[in-house]
């Protein structure tokens, strides 16, 4: 046959077809080695050393108790946040506006608390929880309209989202969320009110960062692990990743999906907000959202785009954000962190390409001979293996 | 509002469009091979910090500029490597090397600089003789620094690369169908990897032309987002340089939105104003779509693999 088919489009789910453990397991192993490797040039370059830095990082995240509670406080918020980003990954909706909504989330979340101080402690929780996950389905909502009924490229919009939710949180925090108390207002000190001690997420040890958010996360990703391999609907996420074209021929309403894994993503990264605001900070500041947005990205890539998988993965980049801002005692900035990760990403979806050949090389070697054109049952069948 | 404010403030807006100009220039024939580099911004960053740091010690800002662009080559070469050697979906390998770039540039300044010192030497206005002398576009357009005429040269140029040349006839066939232009004899990978190095050596020198040119000082992300802007251009500019310079343009009148405000005594919340340019690049966005249908490099976004022609 000499009909020129379309080049196959690369689709994310490649990364962890199959979900083969081994290459689960090796691909991230592999591209930390890489990583710090070659963040250890640059550290020698400008004059540190890469052993004390590293050390430094370890024992900055697990050193004690309290680094260690610091870690899982962390790891709470990226954990759902990468919850929300390997459902969007999975129907190849790249959702690169986590931050803000994360950013929205927790201004929804803090809202709510302050608007009804006198709810009962359970219902000031859920409800401003609720409020964070409702806040980032509509913010997620948005470029995912835009992305499956207009064809506007989701990396891009979601990349301005996050910039104008950065503008949003300057506006409400300078504006009608302004902290009046007079400590604040004498400090320059941009942020909300406090919330009620009601609205508190209990904490699992007493005066650490580890508090019951960590518990709803793990739930959580539990959740996510059902909803993507157990219900119709996740299945049909994963259909619309795997092959837009076999899923729309299975009469998948692929355009659906999309906006869909879109908003659910927004819901939980604007989830992971709430928790932060509940759990660890008790009011919107500034900076609240710092670092989690990209972070959550690399932690869900590095987990194979699995829920569970991100768990493991969240704990590393938790422990990985609070030694980076320690790093200061070895002279190094903590943007070491950053190039660390992006160092990860890049290792990462580059060796999707040796998996797959091996993968390829593997699937020749049983098939041997028999070769059957890929149909839209057997494509979604590959989605749902 | 006088008329010499007018003039000032359009000025500052022809320089303003710069950066954008050259980092999307540089994108625009990634895209036209068909690779879509997010990392534009990181790319920028380096090239900022590169061409800053260097300029700072040996006080030549052409110097730092040409070390601008070699870093943004390597960046380039990065990409190339990751998604044309080694398929990597594009949108998630180029935020790697925007967090690689954004967190080096940062490490780098807050290690070998420290504190913000600015540049004693940058690049100054350059008035065109008899140019400059013309009534309103003297001003606006014949009296800028180097970088600024040298962005908007590289438009016709970048043109007749793309239009007129084999390479631009080799780097539209890989854009548009690479099985065919493989079949044809084109290295199609060797065709992306020089798109790549072209779109990072034009992202370095728009980071250059921030740190040496407009502001001759280096902060930690000081593109601010200008990188995804100038990828939403290639869109908005229908993967033309002319479009993309039009693009940049309007873009720079909002970014000096501020200014024209003050002028006329407007008070509105600086917020609404730095939000701007984010919503107007996705209406962009939403109206590139419409615009061009079918204009879009067919293979843009896909990795070449032979063994699936």
């Amino acid at each position: 046959m000499t009909t020129t088919a379309p080049p196959r489009r690369f689709r994310l789910t490649d990364l962890a077809a199959g979900q083969d453990l081994l290459t689960a397991v090796a691909v991230p192993i592999v591209a930390v080695l890489g990583a710090l490797s070659v963040g250890a040039v640059f550290l020698i370059l400008v004059g540190a050393d890469p052993l004390r830095v590293y050390e430094k990082l370890i024992d900055g995240a697990l050193g004690n108790t309290y680094s260690q509670t610091q870690t899982i406080g962390k790891a709470t918020p990226l954990l759902l946040v990468a919850i929300g980003v390997c459902i969007a990954f999975r129907a190849n909706v790249l959702n690169i506006g986590v931050e803000g909504q994360v950013i929205i989330g927790g201004l929804a979340t803090t809202a709510f608390t302050l608007g009804f101080p006198s709810l009962p402690s359970w219902a000031l929780i859920t409800g401003g929880l609720l409020a964070g996950f409702a806040a980032g389905i509509l913010y997620g909502a948005i470029p995912g309209a835009l992305k499956a009924y207009f064809g506007v490229n989701e990396i891009l919009s979601t990349i301005m989202m996050n910039q104008i939710a950065i503008q949003i949180l300057i506006l409400l925090l300078t504006g009608p969320m302004r902290d009046v108390s007079a400590s604040a207002t004498s400090a320059n000190i941009i942020q909300t009110a406090q919330i009620p001690r009601e609205g508190w997420l209990p904490l699992l040890m007493p005066r650490t960062f580890f508090h019951t958010g960590a518990l709803l996360a793990l739930a959580l990703a539990v959740v996510g692990f059902i909803f993507l391999w157990g219900t119709v609907l996740g299945y049909r996420i994963r259909a619309v990743g795997a092959n837009p074209d076999a899923a729309r021929y299975a009469g998948v309403p692929v355009r659906r999906m999309m906006f869909l894994a879109m908003a659910l993503s927004g819901g939980l990264a604007g989830l992971a907000g709430g928790v932060e605001v509940l759990g660890v900070t008790h009011r919107t500041i500034q900076d609240f959202s710092t670092g989690y947005g990209f972070s959550g990205i690399v932690v869900a890539l590095f987990g194979s785009l699995h829920p569970i998988g991100a768990i493991p993965a969240s704990l590393i980049f938790g422990g990985l954000l609070v030694s980076g801002t320690k790093l200061q005692s070895v002279g190094v900035s903590a943007a070491m962190v950053v190039v660390l990760q992006g160092l990860i990403v890049l290792f990462v979806v580059s060796s999707a390409e040796i998996t797959r050949r091996r993968r390829r090389a593997h699937a020749a070697q049983s098939a041997a001979g028999s070769e059957a054109a890929p149909t839209a049952e057997s494509s979604a069948a590959e989605a749902a293996s | 509002m006088t008329p010499e404010q007018v003039l000032q403030i359009a000025a500052q807006g022809v320089a303003a469009a710069t950066p954008y100009l050259l980092a999307a220039l540089g994108e625009t024939f990634g895209q036209r091979a068909g690779v879509f580099n997010l990392g534009v911004d990181g790319v920028m960053l380096m090239g900022a910090f590169g061409g800053f740091y260097v300029a700072l010690q040996t006080g030549s800002p052409l110097l730092g500029v040409a070390v601008a662009m070699l870093i943004g080559a390597l960046m380039g070469i990065l990409m190339a490597v990751s998604s044309v050697t080694l398929k990597a979906p594009q949108g998630i390998s180029g935020i790697g090397l925007y967090m690689f770039g954004l967190g080096l540039s940062t490490l780098l300044f807050e290690t070998l600089v420290r504190s913000p010192v600015p540049l004693r030497t940058g690049f100054d206005r350059v008035p065109i003789p008899i140019l400059s002398d013309l009534p309103i576009l003297g001003n606006i357009a014949f009296n800028q620094n180097v970088m600024v005429y040298a962005a908007f040269l590289l438009v016709p140029m970048a043109w007749f690369v793309l239009n007129k040349t084999v390479f631009g006839l080799n780097i539209r066939a890989v854009g548009q169908n690479p099985q065919a232009a493989d079949s044809l004899g084109i290295n199609v990978d060797r065709v992306r990897y020089l798109a790549l190095i072209i779109g990072g050596v034009l992202g370095g020198a728009a980071g250059a032309s921030l740190s040496l040119a407009q502001t001759k000082i280096f902060q930690e992300n000081m593109t601010n987002g200008i990188g995804f802007i100038a990828v939403a251009l290639v869109y908005f500019g229908g993967w033309s340089p002319m479009g993309v310079m039009f693009g940049a343009l309007l873009f720079s009148i909002v970014t000096t939105l501020q200014l024209w405000l003050q002028a006329l005594g407007v008070q509105i919340s600086p917020s609404l104003i730095t939000m701007l340019p984010s919503v107007m690049t996705i209406v962009a966005l939403i109206i590139a779509v419409r615009l061009y249908r079918t204009g879009t490099p067919a293979a843009l976004g896909k990795p070449y693999r032979r063994d699936e022609a």
